[in-house]
């Protein structure tokens, strides 16, 4: 059928792993804007959902990194981290591999991605996924976006990908929704970690929700490494669910919770 | 120095059970598979995630490595800045540290 419903939110792996380390306030306020996300993906009955993440070492490392990958396989799983540290059992993810052949076939059409039959779910999809989909119902077709080991995806060309997301979901049959999964300004993994510029993170927000390309593809990186830490490359997985959904925005959570690493967030966009 | 190498340690170690394995009972030998300089070696070997850090390897693998290692989250971060206080600032990568070493942003 097409695309009928796209949003952006945090994957932060703290958002589970130390969410016993958090103020209950924050940690609960962020899980009930989870939980009504989830409520808007189960209204749209999507057949499968594409969650766009931008992983991290966990299937593509520097030997061999795709700039944007697609999974076409029949199952997935994860997460790839010690499920005792995530605080996230593993579970089996299913896939869609003809409708993701279809898919990866279309966006071929104008970008160069890869694809994949194999893909272990870092915290990038399963943070947001054990979330969203506790009770694994969902059918998942993993998407990424190389916003980890420099050379990176230039932001023009996630925008790129996302329209060729929204003109492959437009050429088939099947409900798809989007997931897109990051971060804002962050440190993570650092000595750093829990620092937030959430003056930065704002203003990319009013880019994003305004859908302004020009502003969205607007920053160097060497920018964004200054003002939103090696995070904030992550933009780029918000950046293609613009192109992809075309609309405006409407933020339905922000909150920096150091404890978490990040600005947390979920925010949806119309599809237009 | 081979930080490519050195990382690519890690990112085996952190997805395939069978080098989780060898690093239990047999560390030497998995780093011999890798083309790793006698300093990297031994950061491996010490579980030195403070000379990891500084070496220049991607928190995104080293937090990863801290934890299969037993290290909890708070005593991460600390190795890290300890690792700077010891042997001087990140001497390559992206994951520098910009904050004092006396400074636990989020608390920990």
């Amino acid at each position: 059928m097409s695309l009928v419903f796209a949003a952006i939110c945090s994957h932060a792996p703290g958002i589970t792993a130390r969410a016993e380390m958090a103020d209950p306030a924050d940690r609960d306020a962020l899980y009930a804007a989870m939980a009504g996300l989830r409520e808007q993906i189960e209204a749209v009955r999507p057949d499968a959902v594409i969650i766009l993440a931008a992983e991290h070492f966990a299937n593509f490392f520097m030997n061999n990194m795709p700039a944007f990958a697609v999974g076409m396989g029949e199952t997935y799983s994860g997460p790839i981290e010690d499920p005792n540290w995530l605080k996230i059992p593993k579970r089996e993810v299913r896939g869609a591999p003809d409708l993701g052949k279809r898919l990866v076939s279309e966006m071929l059409q104008t970008v160069d991605i890869a694809y994949a039959e194999e893909w272990q779910f870092d915290h990038g999809i399963i943070v947001p996924l054990h979330l969203l989909d506790p009770e694994n119902q969902l059918t998942v077709i993993p998407a990424n976006i190389n916003c980890q080991g420099p050379p990176l995806t230039p932001l023009y060309r996630a925008w790129a990908f996302g329209e060729a997301i929204r003109r492959a979901a437009d050429s088939v049959p099947e409900r798809i929704a989007l997931i897109a999964t990051g971060g804002i300004s962050h440190w993570p993994a650092t000595p750093d970690s829990g620092k937030i510029n959430e003056a930065w993170d704002r203003d990319f927000l009013d880019r994003w929700l305004a859908n302004d390309r020009e502003r969205l593809l607007a920053y160097t990186d060497e920018e964004t490494y200054r003002d939103a830490g090696q995070g904030g490359f992550e933009i780029r997985t918000f950046i293609a669910a613009a192109a992809a959904a075309r609309g405006k925005g409407t933020l339905q959570f922000f909150r920096p919770i150091p404890i978490f690493a990040v600005s947390c967030t979920v925010a949806i966009m119309e599809i237009a | 120095m081979s930080l490519y190498q050195l990382s690519k340690l890690l990112y085996v170690l952190n997805r395939d059970d069978a080098a989780k394995t060898l690093f239990k009972s047999d560390p030497t030998g998995l780093t011999q598979q890798f083309a790793l300089s006698e300093e990297e070696c031994k950061a491996v070997l010490d579980h030195d995630v403070g000379l990891l850090y500084v070496l220049g390897v991607n928190g995104q693998i080293l937090m990863h490595f801290a934890a299969l290692c037993g290290v909890a989250w708070p005593d991460y971060l600390q190795a890290m800045r300890d690792g700077v206080t010891r042997y001087g600032p990140v001497r390559a990568g992206l994951y520098a540290m910009t904050t004092g070493a006396d400074e636990k942003v989020a608390g920990v």
